[in-house]
């Protein structure tokens, strides 16, 4: 791992940053007009890779996106940056570049500037953009180290051919942050806690996410925080074997979300609704 | 926009706002070609509600409909707003996803079956959190793969609005009709208010919310293709009118030519008013 790397005023831990950093040995550069998407292409497997990850940015022009959310200028940047991985291959007939969105997003930014000038169309250029890389060939993978929350988790890693998470604290996937969803569903946090120890998709825990068959694998036994060499080349490896899983495969859409043992068990209910909407199309 | 209101016309009109989702469909479809699939004598219902207390619904809140579009195979996904606010689950998310995944299928074939979404949601249904969210991912990947094909409209009807992850859904569409009456943003302007302070925004004023996120202000600076009256001749014309204009060129939310440097030149250090913005993004015709 490089030491190179200096920490200014504006950036505070992260462990997109962290994992950034250790996957590829770089610091990392930011795209250009955006300082919390942050990019470095480093090897993975037989081949190179790059490697994104959205930051905190604590001096963002975004008051409301200062903490690693998905706002307007990151949303665009992502859009920006994946269309340019894209371009940056199209014609020359070879394998296309895989790419590791690393994910530890703390939500969308909830701003009004954010509504008024379109934050939904800044994390939909994203998505389409993730989306358009993986039918395009690019190989695509997610890889949770952190928080996964909502439209932010819709906007950087959930249109990724696969989806890997690490089993660690402060590991939480979910479609709203735990106070405000329990506000709105007008219960506790322990109320909340409790229906997700019963109901799986209704968890943020890690180990219960991976129930739902959306995970291609829970990496255990890292630091995620503070990841050494082992840890490093363990999630290189869980990488690389997805990527691997990919190539085999050499579908461009999302249907592996449904071939796992889990998912043919707690997601019976989409099998069967596409089922049924084959049969009386 | 501007133009005199033609009373005759406007008393005539058929409210689309009013009709449920049922009803919507029908009014897309060409007349007589209306056949529902997955409906509610299948009684998928959410598997998750009941285990919380709560009645599922036999439709789940989504009405698919297959029939014809200008004579041309067409699928309808009609979202019902009065079932759970329109939210998403595991049940109603995967319908919509897998309607649109039959469409591609076809198109691959070389039948150009459209799409239409009536879209009217909060978004993700929070009783199914989790699975819900997958479901607007499949969702979004779905529109994105069978927009390449043929064009993907999308409809924002009535008071609840769209938001949440279904609001990237609308905007993935490749033409988005809406109504002066609805709204269109990311995050409820409650969920700011409890977020960000009341500073940041009142969500109990009206006036104000659909001044920043309102159907006719969504017009002006672009982001959405048509405002209509809430009248379903109207909407079913102006999709009609839609699919002739084939697939777009760019899509919206990969114009980054535009919005990028939209972004960019905006001075943060003030909030701007709807008005303001339609100043600078917009063609001038704001009020």
């Amino acid at each position: 791992m490089s030491d190179t790397m200096t920490k200014s005023d504006n950036q505070s831990a992260s462990r997109g940053r962290t994992w950034l950093h250790a996957l590829t040995g770089q610091a990392g550069q930011y795209v250009s007009q955006s300082t919390s998407v942050m990019f470095a292409d480093a090897p993975l497997g037989d081949t190179q890779a790059r490697f994104i990850a959205v930051v905190p940015d604590l001096a963002n022009r975004f008051p409301r996106a200062r903490h690693g959310e998905v706002g307007l200028e990151q949303g665009w940047s992502l859009a920006g940056l994946l269309r340019r991985t894209i371009d940056e291959q199209a014609g020359d007939g070879g394998p296309l570049r895989p790419i590791v969105a690393i994910v530890d997003v703390a939500g969308q930014a909830y701003g009004r500037r954010e509504e008024l000038m379109g934050i939904h169309l800044a994390c939909a250029a994203a998505v389409n953009a993730y989306a358009d890389a993986r039918l395009a060939g690019h190989p695509v993978i997610a890889l949770i180290v952190g928080h996964a929350m909502s439209g932010a988790f819709l906007a950087h890693g959930y249109q990724a051919n696969r989806i890997v998470a690490l089993d660690a604290p402060e590991v939480l996937i979910h479609a709203m942050g735990q106070a405000a969803a329990a506000r709105i569903t007008r219960r506790t946090v322990e109320q909340l806690a409790e229906l997700g120890s019963r109901i799986p998709p209704m968890s943020y825990n890690v180990r219960d996410y991976a129930k739902l068959g959306l995970l291609e694998n829970l990496i255990e036994g890292v630091d995620a925080d503070a990841p050494d060499g082992t840890a490093v080349e363990r999630v290189l490896q869980v990488l690389a074997d997805a990527l691997a899983s990919i190539r085999q495969d050499g579908r461009r859409d999302l249907s592996s979300r449904y071939a796992s043992q889990q998912a043919h068990t707690t997601r019976a209910a989409s099998i069967e609704v596409r089922k049924r909407l084959a049969e009386q199309w | 926009m501007n133009a005199p209101t033609d009373w005759r016309k406007f008393l005539a009109r058929k409210s689309f706002i009013e009709l449920d989702a049922r009803e919507r469909t029908k009014t897309i479809l060409d007349a007589g070609s209306f056949r529902e699939i997955v409906g509610p004598f299948d009684r998928l219902k959410s598997p998750w509600l009941p285990m919380q207390g709560i009645v599922a619904q036999a439709d789940d809140g989504v009405v698919i409909a297959r029939g014809t579009i200008d004579g041309q195979s067409a699928v309808v996904a009609a979202i019902e707003s009065a079932y759970q606010g329109g939210s998403m689950g595991e049940v109603s998310g995967a319908k919509i996803a897998g309607a649109l995944e039959c469409a591609l299928r076809d198109n691959e074939k070389g039948v150009p079956t459209r799409a239409v979404l009536l879209l009217e949601t909060g978004g993700v249904r929070l009783q199914e959190a989790n699975l819900g969210l997958a479901a607007i991912a499949e969702i979004h990947a779905a529109i994105i793969a069978l927009r390449r094909h043929v064009p993907v409209v999308g409809v924002i009807g009535g008071m609840v609005g769209c938001f949440g992850g279904m609001s990237l859904a609308a905007t993935l569409c490749s033409y988005l009709i809406v109504t002066r009456q609805t709204r269109l943003g990311m995050n409820g302007p409650e969920v700011i208010e409890q977020e960000a302070g009341i500073a940041e925004i009142d969500s109990s004023d009206k006036a104000l919310i659909w001044s920043l996120i309102g159907g006719e202000q969504r017009s002006r600076v672009g982001m959405v293709d048509v405002l209509v009256e809430d009248d379903a001749v109207s909407i079913a014309e102006q999709v009609r009118a839609m699919f002739t204009r084939g697939v777009p060129a760019v899509h919206r939310a990969a114009d980054l030519a535009t919005y990028v440097a939209r972004i960019a030149s905006i001075d943060t250090s003030q909030q701007l008013t709807g008005v303001q913005l339609a100043a600078l993004w917009g063609k001038g015709d704001s009020q």
